[in-house]
């Protein structure tokens, strides 16, 4: 059913894609119409597939490492409010710094290979998974926790039990945020600097005034971010087992 | 029975309320509070919402916001074992109804067969047999207090404390639950808040209503015979006008 609309939408975009260039009359070399677009696909796919696999490692490794990364921040935050107290203020300041604008120094700094757009990657998810898993420990229900100090509960035990599966609502809507975020960390590395990507090959093919090209990269880099944030999305729904089944409610009584 | 005294181990004992005064934002609450609830029997706390009643759970059972003066002891010396049922159920989503009745045990990584099996036990006399695998979500709002009523009880502390535990079901459902209740918390030392007379005729062997800022016990009553009484009973019916009668003439 969801694969069905989901192929409706995708035919309906592209009518108006068509539609627009139909009516407007703009040149190729501005925009392509999906037919090229394809051609350009197929044509380029030999050299195209590379810079795919490129930026597809980018943004797994990158949501991989930030997901971790910024789960651990979450956590220590979470026991140690000594470090809380001074690490939360300076988190949510960082965030007024535009992460594009360090991407020359992480290139300057990591080199051109991979490890830059990683890193890149992983700075611009740090955040959105740090705040949304600590923000959802903190809001666990104080009766919750009011109860598990009546019962003598161990402080690592209710951790386990109750306040990080209270968060997961949050931290999952947080990992849906960085994965749709993710793919930009990894592009704009790769326009900074690189030999490889779709960044890449489409500056390569701008140089060249090849549109169609430019367009082609352009269409797998948004297959490939849709494609994660539905295996993301389904993921994050499994973990999350017991909110589906709050539909099917009250039918034993 | 035996075997549940067995695994109790302390004697229930009575809880003492001494000279308690307590003020929060800048209303007091309490001033020079006293009162004994006698051991191994059930008392219900009535009176008008914000009296205070919920806030004398919360010292009992060591609540470390609270800011207060005065003592409260218990008559076997040490603070004992003591377990808490809400208004809410507070059943956690993730885990099924047979983790639920687990909790205590779970979150002090104390979890045995043995333990599992009392589990099961209670879930089949409760008339909750089979439905350990479920999750939460799957029952009715009456299961999942029964299961949160049991949860209360696998923790097998000698004193338990109530907080308007039935007042979120309808009117025949909390009955049932009242009469379940009634058997299996027979001998502990129990300290209910409840807003209903009834359920305080049925379940208390001594009531007490609390009135007033700060807070003054106006009415004590002992009850006789067995729990849960049948509302027919006469000494529920007198007693329950009685009670209502005062509840009322006080909002």
């Amino acid at each position: 059913m969801s694969i069905l609309r989901l192929g409706i939408l995708a035919t309906g975009l592209l009518l108006l894609w068509q539609l627009v260039i139909v009516a407007t009359g703009v040149p190729k070399f501005i925009l392509p119409g999906p037919i090229p677009v394809a051609q350009a696909i197929i044509a380029h796919w030999s050299s195209l597939q590379g810079h795919l696999l490129t930026t597809f490692i980018e943004i797994v490794l990158g949501l991989v490492i930030g997901t971790v990364l910024g789960s651990l921040c979450a956590l220590t935050m979470f026991l140690l409010p000594l470090v809380k107290r001074w690490l939360l203020p300076v988190l949510v300041v960082s965030q007024a710094i535009p992460v594009f604008a360090l991407a020359p120094i992480l290139v300057l700094w990591l080199g051109y290979g991979m490890a830059s757009k990683v890193a890149m990657a992983v700075l611009i998810i740090f955040f959105p998974v740090t705040s949304s898993l600590y923000y959802g420990m903190q809001r666990t229900e104080p009766e919750l926790l009011e109860l598990a100090r009546i019962m003598g509960a161990r402080p690592l035990a209710v951790l386990r039990w109750v306040v990080v599966p209270s968060a997961l609502p949050a931290f999952g809507s947080g990992l849906r945020v960085a994965t749709a975020v993710a793919p930009i960390g990894a592009v704009v590395g790769e326009w900074v600097g690189s030999s490889s990507g779709l960044g890449y090959y489409m500056l390569h093919a701008n140089a060249r005034m090849q549109v169609d090209v430019m367009f082609a990269a352009l269409a797998i880099l948004a297959v490939v971010s849709l494609t994660l944030y539905f295996v993301v999305d389904k993921l994050v729904s499994y973990i999350l087992f017991w909110e589906q089944s709050d539909e099917h409610v009250k039918k034993t009584t | 029975m035996p075997e549940r005294q067995q695994q109790g181990g302390v004697a229930p004992p009575a809880i003492n309320f001494q000279k308690l005064s307590l003020a929060f934002n800048g209303e007091v609450l309490f001033d020079d509070f006293s009162t004994t609830i006698p051991a191994g029997s059930c008392t219900c706390l009535l009176g008008p919402s914000g009296c205070g009643k919920s806030t004398l759970l919360k010292i009992v059972s060591g609540n470390p916001n609270l800011d207060y003066d005065g003592w409260v002891s218990f008559s076997g010396g040490d603070t004992p074992g003591i377990s808490w049922m809400a208004q809410n159920d507070l059943l956690l989503p993730w885990l099924s109804v047979l983790d639920n009745v687990l909790l205590g045990a779970k979150l002090r990584s104390e979890t045995t067969p043995a333990l599992r099996y009392r589990a099961e036990q209670l879930l089949s006399e409760a008339g909750l047999a089979g439905l350990g695998a479920k999750l939460p979500s799957e029952l009715s709002g009456g299961m999942r207090q029964r299961v949160a009523l049991l949860r209360t009880l696998m923790e097998n502390r000698p004193v338990i404390l109530m907080d308007e535990p039935f007042s979120a079901l309808d009117a025949l459902t909390r009955m049932k639950l009242q009469n379940l209740a009634a058997r299996l918390i027979q001998g502990k030392t129990v300290l209910m808040v409840t807003h209903d007379p009834m359920e305080a005729m049925r379940l208390a062997d001594r009531v007490l209503v609390l009135r007033g800022r700060p807070a003054h016990l106006v009415y004590s009553l002992d009850m006789d015979g067995q729990t849960p009484r049948d509302p027919e009973d006469s000494q529920v019916q007198h007693g329950y006008v009685q009670l209502v009668k005062l509840l009322m003439e006080e909002s």
